[in-house]
């Protein structure tokens, strides 16, 4: 028996009006490892991540999480058909995301954004959120700013709440967009530190990241999206190592002065 | 020239008070279900279908673009006319002032805080919605744990305002006869020819109700300032 993949894409397509953004990826993402997105901007790396996510509807291809397709299966002839809706939130539950604006909520504080879900969603009583929401803040080294506002945290703080807030839910993927890319560089090492230490416990990632220093040390496998198609895919010692693709070269020029060169 | 503060004692204070008490109703009463009406528009005109937006546009742009005195001449002297007839069962608005002013009052409010409200919901950034999908909250609990309270934070400031333009509104249902505040000081005014008097004494009780209204707004603010859109 072979082995289920945390999410298995096929031929996923999407398409706003007349723009095809995603052009039928194929992509397996591991159990228990990290996988890197990359691509140059506008190449639609948020664009499948938010399908993985559902928060997208793919216009063609099926997405399958833990080897359960989400919002559209196979019917008895092989033909694609939408699936309940029932059936979406069971396999949605097992996705946590990351985005690149934090999205914190800023009428709560941070133990009440990490503890919201925890109480509207999953039915537990205040003070059992409450204690699972700090150990949350507590693993992103954030339990002395639990009753702080939004607005009082630095961007590294925030994205760091917003990881706490994922993870309460205690997904089994965690897909990250960009998350430091909307952060002053002194303030990346941390949300990238949190990073790693979950992926050393073994968290299935999904990173769409341009800090190729991260991707090359932490993830098993890199893919390289290029104009929605999958160009490249492979270990970063592969895909980073030469001979390159020509592409990728091009891209590494763009992104490796940002001090990673050492790493590659 | 008789002394301002005479006109605040006696039988002239206490038309006076009851005046602005009836004032205040009006006000309160108006603004409270203007805003209650309003919400319900900008919902409607957000989650309901097409056709209701396009008829609630219409009536909004009537409403925001005639002045409010036609609105209630029309409402008061025309609303006899308008009736409705269920077999034999038929019905006419005919409001007697104090009604037709609190009606005129809450449907004039109610076209402007729906805009208000319809630019907060605008104002939410897409993400925080997608954040409480992707944790799982529906579409009724996002709405009433994540969108309601965010947009009263980012409204309130207009809220105010909006609220003490209603005041000053009332003042114009002295036209068709409502014994709020206006209409008691006119008649003083009148009687003693003493227009000068009267409508200082009517400026100043209206402008302090406005710092007062003002005053809780901003503490109001005060108390949201914390959870102000964190910069990302
Ligand atoms: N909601 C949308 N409507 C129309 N076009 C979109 C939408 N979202 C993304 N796009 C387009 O899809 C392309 C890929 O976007 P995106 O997935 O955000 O790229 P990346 O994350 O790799 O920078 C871009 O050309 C973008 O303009
Ligand atoms: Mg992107």
């Amino acid at each position: 028996m072979s082995i289920v993949p945390a999410i298995r894409a096929r031929g996923v397509v999407k398409r706003f009006a007349d723009l095809e953004v995603l052009t039928g990826i194929d992509l397996d993402v591991a159990r228990g490892a990290v996988t890197c997105l990359l691509g140059p901007s506008g190449s639609g790396k948020s664009t499948l991540l938010r399908c993985v996510a559902f928060l997208e509807e793919c216009t063609d291809g099926i997405i399958e999480i833990d080897g359960e397709p989400l919002g559209f299966g196979l019917g008895p002839n092989g033909e694609r058909m939408r699936l309940p809706a029932s059936s979406i939130r069971p396999v949605r539950s097992k996705i946590g995301m990351v985005f690149q604006q934090f999205n914190l909520w800023p009428h709560m504080t941070a133990l009440g954004n990490v503890a919201e879900a925890l109480v509207t969603v999953r039915r537990l009583s205040r003070s059992e959120a409450h204690d699972r929401a700090m150990a949350e803040l507590d693993k992103v080294g954030l339990a002395k700013r639990a009753g702080h506002y939004p607005s009082e945290l630095s961007g590294g703080q925030q994205q760091r709440v917003a990881i706490a807030r994922a993870l309460a839910l205690e997904p089994r993927i965690m897909l990250f967009d960009e998350p430091t890319s909307s952060l002053d560089p002194e303030l990346t090492g941390e949300v990238l530190n949190v990073m790693r230490s979950l992926a050393e416990t073994g968290m299935t990632m999904l990173v769409v990241t341009h800090e190729i220093g991260f991707a090359a040390s932490v993830a098993s496998k890199i893919v390289f999206l290029d104009h929605g198609r999958l160009l490249v895919e492979g270990a970063p010692g592969d895909v980073f190592g030469k001979p390159r693709h020509p592409r990728i070269d091009q891209f590494l020029d763009t992104y490796l002065d940002r001090g990673a060169a050492g790493l590659i | 020239m008789t002394s301002l503060l005479s006109y605040l004692t006696g039988e002239d204070g206490r038309n006076i008070l009851s005046g602005l008490i009836n004032t205040c109703i009006l006000w309160v009463i108006g603004s409270g279900l203007g805003a209650i009406f309003g919400f319900l528009i900008a919902v409607a005109r957000r989650y309901g279908p097409r056709l209701i937006d396009y008829v609630l546009q219409a009536s909004v742009e009537v409403i925001r673009g005639t002045p409010f005195l036609v609105q209630i001449y029309l409402l008061y002297f025309g609303g006899p006319y308008l009736c409705l007839s269920l077999g034999e069962a038929s019905a006419c608005l005919t409001l007697d002032p104090f009604e037709a002013g609190i009606l005129g009052l809450s449907v004039y409010g109610a076209a402007y805080y729906s805009e208000l409200f319809r630019a907060g919901f605008e104002a939410i950034p897409r993400g925080h919605v997608e954040a409480a999908e992707t944790v799982g909250l529906d579409r009724w609990q996002t709405l009433t744990r994540i969108i309601l309270p965010e947009m009263t934070m980012l409204v309130l400031p207009s809220m105010v305002n909006m609220t003490i333009l209603l005041l000053k509104e009332t003042a114009v249902l002295s036209i068709i006869s409502v014994k709020e505040l206006k209409f008691q000081v006119d008649i003083i005014g009148n009687r003693d020819y003493a227009f000068v008097e009267s409508f200082t004494i009517l400026a100043l009780v209206y402008w302090a109700l406005v710092e007062i209204c003002g005053a809780l707004g901003r503490a109001a603010e005060r108390r949201l300032s914390r959870y102000r859109f964190a910069h990302s």
